[in-house]
């Protein structure tokens, strides 16, 4: 509860402090909050956008999340994403099966494959004593021009272009797509205008596994012994030893899950809005991105789930205060940057809690 | 290979190289003094943007390089205010930084240069001149290198540094002023990390970009770390991890393409990988790190 508080009163005052920015900038701040609230809910396809662009930022936070708490810093959730997507793309354009098994079977072999990616730090961690903060680091870059490599593999790479062969249908998981655009539907969204708008981004099924990966999450953490250990790890690696828990093992185990989730993410990605990928020049910020989420939702998987939602409606919104004030997106970043240096010093707040109580 | 060839490599080195020693020094005087900053790259980003505002704005190279590490020095007061006075979790302080520089160098980018996302490039009087066909804040960096190295081991700033990160209760008890020593590792940290955000922007490449620095302030994490905190450790670390980038190029120009040049590309962090399995043994952290 506390921590929940701690987290709002950051939110308000990275607002504040956005707010302080954009008026230096000779913007004024409540036109910019205007435009992005209204950027946000006054349409119901901005609600869908939002919606898909939370939902790999809700997947990556909770494989940061999981890390952190089990003692682990996954700076690496942005190169797992890549694995998972670069394998969701290869796979669904080279298999054709029934969809009811060919999305679970691509979804999985991506999960597993950015598994293993993830693992392969804690491994590190546990045999050979690198930090992970630097395997993880190397390991993003590598996943990136692994990535662009696999692109430019000739039958996948689609002809003269920077980008592979969009994935095969039965691979999709956006959510009617056929009959978004066949006759019938049509006709039916023309009749429902809450539903045509709403609709008319690609929404997809990713944002159940999303809350699926939740709930799943909270589960392992709170209800299982296997969790426990982890969590127990992560908080004293060397009591844990003592009680009998193989920490080596665990320290595995915990960035194989933080890696599958962060695979998840890309695979999302890729069979409901991508559909392919592309030649990658730097890092997109999805992992990155990740390590805020998990820090505004405190680590906790519903905290994680919120704050999601919150850093993608803050993206997306954020863009429209470019297009319409001409006022710089970058102050989003800014604000990100302030919640969470203010999420940092939590003792400000105890200051200011202490002395409302001292003068009610 | 010839001599043009190993002279070529030689330089190619130096340049990649010079950043991150920066930067990585940035990090060996922060962490010496016991604060932890993963915010290196935040720091190097405004840095960079900075130092090419400067410079374009007052034709002067100079100006610009310092303004540079003045800018790095500015995020690093806010981590040493939030990690020294308020206690904070330093990890989460970084982060903070880390998005803090990149979005305050895009936001300004933009307001001062019409909406641009990156500056326009220097003109040649603009940028760090070169000295026999180097850029001359190559030899500022192996200057600061010695520099730093001399006031670790041959200062009394440097010992009471020292003592502030690996024993700060007995330091107090010896009457040194921890914090003060804390807050100059910190903001030397940030005004290391700025130079080197500009020895990028204002003179191996002539302009800022979003994606200019692009996880070089982490790498710069990892050769000090691979260094083990020591100065002349980290500058080997940094001149490894240049020479790698180097070699990249150097086998990338040959006229038969024996590896895909994507693959190439990994070879710098493969090699480190490699490198840090079969040396990372022992970790040799200033014992109160983080605390």
């Amino acid at each position: 509860m506390k921590k929940f508080i701690i987290s709002m009163l950051s939110i308000v005052l990275g607002l504040i402090v956005g707010g302080v920015i954009l008026k230096l900038s000779g913007i004024s701040p409540l036109e910019a909050y205007q435009v992005m609230w209204e950027g946000a809910f006054s349409q119901p396809n901005y609600i869908s956008y939002i919606i898909i662009r939370s939902t790999p930022l809700i997947l990556t936070g909770l494989s940061v999340a999981f890390a952190f708490r089990t003692g682990l810093f996954n700076i690496g959730a942005e190169g797992q994403f890549i694995i998972g997507a670069m394998t969701a793309a290869y796979f669904g354009f080279v298999l054709n099966l029934n969809p009811w098994i060919q999305i679970p079977l691509v979804m999985l072999m991506a999960t597993l494959a950015a598994a293993f990616y993830g693992g392969l730090s804690g491994f590190l961690k546990a045999r050979f004593g690198v930090h992970e903060v630097l395997s993880t680091i190397m390991l993003n870059w590598i996943a990136l021009y692994l990535s662009n490599h696999v692109i430019f593999i000739e039958g996948f790479r689609r002809p003269s272009m920077e980008t592979t062969e969009f994935i095969n249908p039965s691979t999709s998981i956006t959510i009617l797509e056929d009959w978004k655009i066949s006759d019938m539907g049509l006709e039916w969204l023309s009749r429902h205008e809450f539903w045509q708008s709403f609709m008319r981004p690609p929404v997809n099924a990713g944002i159940f596994i999303a809350l699926l990966a939740v709930v799943i999450v909270w589960i392992i953490l709170n209800k299982t012994t296997f969790g426990f250990k982890l969590k127990a790890v992560g908080f004293s690696p060397l009591a844990s030893e003592y009680a009998g828990i193989n920490t080596r093992i665990k320290m595995t185990q915990s960035m194989m899950i933080s890696g599958a989730l962060a695979g998840l993410a890309g695979a999302t990605h890729v069979m409901g809005v991508s559909k392919n990928i592309a030649v990658l020049a730097a890092h997109e910020g999805y992992g990155f991105d990740g390590i805020a989420v998990a820090l505004i939702g405190s680590n906790h998987p519903v905290g994680v789930l919120f704050s999601g939602f919150f850093l993608g409606a803050l993206k997306y919104s954020g863009q429209k205060i470019q297009s319409s004030l001409e006022a710089p997106s970058e102050v989003i970043g800014i604000m990100i940057g302030a919640i969470i240096f203010f999420i940092a010093i939590p003792s400000i707040f105890n200051f200011v809690l202490k002395s409302w109580r001292k003068n009610p | 290979m010839s001599t043009i060839q190993i002279i070529f490599l030689f330089s190619t080195t130096l340049m990649y190289s010079t950043p991150l020693i920066f930067t990585a020094l940035g990090g060996v005087m922060s962490e010496k003094s016991g604060v932890i900053n993963i915010g290196l790259e935040g720091m190097m980003t405004f840095g960079a943007f900075a130092a090419s505002w400067a410079a374009i704005t007052y034709s002067n190279p100079w100006l610009g390089f310092i303004v540079g590490g003045v800018a790095g020095m500015l995020l690093a007061l806010l981590h040493a205010i939030a990690s020294i006075k308020f206690k904070a979790n330093q990890v989460v302080s970084g982060m903070a930084i880390n998005f803090l520089g990149l979005g305050l160098a895009i936001f300004f980018c933009r307001i001062f240069f019409e909406g641009a996302s990156m500056t326009p490039p220097l003109d040649l009087e603009t940028k760090i001149p070169q000295i026999f066909g180097q850029y001359a804040t190559v030899y500022v960096a192996f200057f600061l290198t010695a520099l730093i190295w001399f006031i670790f081991n041959k200062s009394s700033l440097g010992l009471r540094l020292i003592s502030s990160g690996e024993h700060p209760k007995g330091a107090v008890a010896a009457g040194i002023k921890v914090n003060r020593y804390k807050y100059f590792g910190v903001l030397s940290s940030g005004f290391l990390a700025g130079l080197g955000g500009a020895s990028l922007s204002i003179a191996i490449v002539s302009n800022f970009r979003p994606t200019l620095i692009s996880g070089q302030g982490f790498i710069a994490l990892a050769a000090m770390i691979f260094g083990k905190w020591n100065p002349i450790g980290t500058l080997f670390a940094c001149l490894f991890f240049g020479f790698s980038q180097a070699l990249v190029v150097f086998i990338g120009g040959f006229e038969t393409q024996i590896i895909s040049s994507q693959l190439l590309a990994t070879l710098p962090y493969i090699l480190t990988l490699i490198i840090l399995v079969s040396f990372m043994k022992k970790t040799t952290a200033p014992s109160a790190l983080g605390q």
